[in-house]
């Protein structure tokens, strides 16, 4: 039993200095040369306009419920016109770059294990260290780069949305008016919330993409492997997007308000 | 048109017909407990031929892989075209690479690129060559191995005798000095053997390439060994080798991690060894 235990930490620690590896490379890669420039153009395009529907869908939605929800709290004391103000702030601060985060955990994280995955078991990785090209500068670094700039466009994005969303139930089901929402959204919002919903989404999508990369790039045994890479890298890249937005929201508060 | 990198003059006589190209000194390598293999030596000449016999598992893929760096030996010396690699950064390995190609098992094509990007890959991306170029040595070496007419298809279009054709073609396509073959023909019918095996048999006498051939497909390791490629106006035409040129063609069995046999094919052929007896049968 006590062996299992010391294997399984072992095995943990193995696990994220493989990751921190890996981590570093496509760092160290991403200012030195050779660059792919039609690959970091593709993955611009894939993860960037390829998330477009699912992160509007989701900012949207968020945003209406949002509207609904806190209009019945708001209404117990009589606060109804301040609906506005609640949504800014909690879009932009906080679901804002976390559901964004979460969607693309889903979609790209899960794309980027499943794609690297089904290359390792089939040696087209080894085929391309062969061929003298580094996975690391031609696959890792383009989706790095494609998800540390795209995550905070997607993430405005969605709060833009998500705000447009909560306009529509203010003033069709809650009979707010239109400019009182709005008076209301930039007056709830303050420059340190705005920084905090920015600065987060260049991290959760760094988080998101180096988890994918690595666990398709360490996927064993053919097909089952690919499923089983394809599903951890889903479930550590959420969990990650939850916790390093806990961590990050704390090192924000301490620095900036 | 040559990507591999430039050796220089008195490298490349060091180099020249009959002199060792890969070498193997005392080579050892274990996964946690399984031992693969246990102190190999042998050497490979320029030019000639290193075919690689063994049941499933007996390390002959993992000898491929040594040779590329894309695995390191626990034990022993490794020399590749004059340069000593089991000691090498990946850096210096892409290097070496540029002389070596290497026909993966089911040929390891890139999925998302047409057959064209696929042969012209280390054209297109590791080299300054211009496109026009490029697409000119693509059809040559398309042409070679008879797949002219599905150069724009993607790989999943083809068959899988065809996929390890273009798969070859791709290994020889920036001319490196050396190819490595791991399991070409398993799971293809004999006659898509057969047209595979020529292309080996044409590369390595027409080309004046050194070749490492794993297979347990004996079949095609003895029409590799004993067949020469010959130039017949402007036809290429397979006829059986003289001793001589068979002799070129080295047989290594592996059991066990150890070498049970080394020795050409007539030499195979006459063992009485039990073993090498039961699995040439």
């Amino acid at each position: 039993m006590t062996g299992r235990v010391s294997d399984a930490i072992k095995h943990g620690l193995q696990e994220v200095q493989a990751y921190v590896v890996m981590s570093v490379a496509a760092l160290r890669a991403v200012f030195t040369p050779p660059y792919y420039r039609h690959d970091i153009v593709e993955q611009f395009e894939a993860i960037g306009i390829g998330s477009l529907t699912v992160v509007l869908l989701t900012g949207f939605f968020t945003g209406a419920v949002l509207a609904l929800n806190t209009g019945i709290t708001l209404d117990q004391f009589g606060a109804r016109s301040f609906v506005g103000r609640l949504i800014s702030a909690s879009m932009i601060k906080e679901l804002g770059p976390v559901l964004t985060g979460l969607m693309l955990a889903g979609r790209i994280g899960s794309g980027i294990a499943a794609e690297l995955g089904s290359m390792v078991v089939t040696d087209q990785i080894n085929a391309l260290r062969a061929l003298g090209t580094d996975p690391i500068r031609k696959l890792v670094v383009p989706r790095l780069l494609a998800g540390f700039f795209m995550t905070p466009v997607l993430t405005v994005i969605s709060d833009g949305v998500g705000i447009l969303g909560g306009w529509i139930i203010a003033v069709f089901q809650l009979r707010v008016a239109s400019s009182i929402y709005w008076t209301s959204i930039i007056d709830g919002l303050y420059m340190e919330d705005a920084w905090m919903g920015l600065i987060k989404p260049f991290f959760l999508g760094f988080i998101i993409v180096t988890i994918g990369c690595h666990v398709g790039l360490s996927a064993k045994g053919g097909t089952q492997g690919v499923g089983r890479a394809t599903t951890n890298a889903v479930v550590a890249s959420s969990v990650a997007v939850i916790a390093v937005d806990f961590f990050l929201t704390r090192l924000l508060i301490t620095l900036m308000y | 048109m040559r990507i591999a990198p430039e050796r220089s003059p008195a490298l490349d006589e060091a180099l020249g017909p009959g002199s060792p190209i890969v070498v193997f000194d005392k080579v050892s390598l274990a996964f946690d407990d399984k031992v693969i293999l246990r102190s190999v030596s042998f050497t490979l000449l320029t030019g000639h031929t290193k075919i690689f016999l063994g049941a499933s598992g007996a390390g002959k893929s993992t000898i491929l892989r040594l040779i590329l760096g894309l695995l390191r030996p626990d034990g022993g010396v490794i020399w590749v075209n004059g340069e000593r690699v089991d000691e090498m950064s990946e850096d210096q390995l892409m290097r070496v690479r540029g002389d070596l190609g290497m026909v993966f098992q089911e040929g390891a094509l890139f999925d998302s690129l047409s057959v064209a990007e696929n042969v012209g890959y280390k054209l297109y991306e590791e080299s300054d060559m211009a496109l026009d170029e490029v697409r000119s040595r693509v059809e040559e070496v398309l042409g070679f191995v008879g797949l002219g007419e599905h150069i724009d298809k993607s790989p999943s279009m083809l068959s899988g005798g065809q996929r390890r054709r273009v798969a070859i073609a791709r290994a020889m396509a920036f001319k490196p000095r050396i190819l490595l073959y791991d399991e070409p023909t398993t799971g293809l019918d004999p006659i898509t053997a057969d047209s595979i095996d020529n292309e080996i048999i044409k590369l390595r006498d027409l080309e004046n390439v050194s070749s490492i051939l794993v297979t347990h497909q004996l079949r095609d390791a003895f029409r590799v060994a004993t067949n020469t490629a010959v130039r017949n106006g402007g036809r290429v035409e397979i006829v059986p080798a003289d001793a001589r040129k068979a002799d070129e063609a080295e047989f290594i069995m592996l059991r066990d991690g150890v070498i049970a046999f080394e020795g050409n094919a007539a030499e195979l052929r006459a063992a009485t060894d039990p073993y090498l007896k039961a699995f040439l049968s």
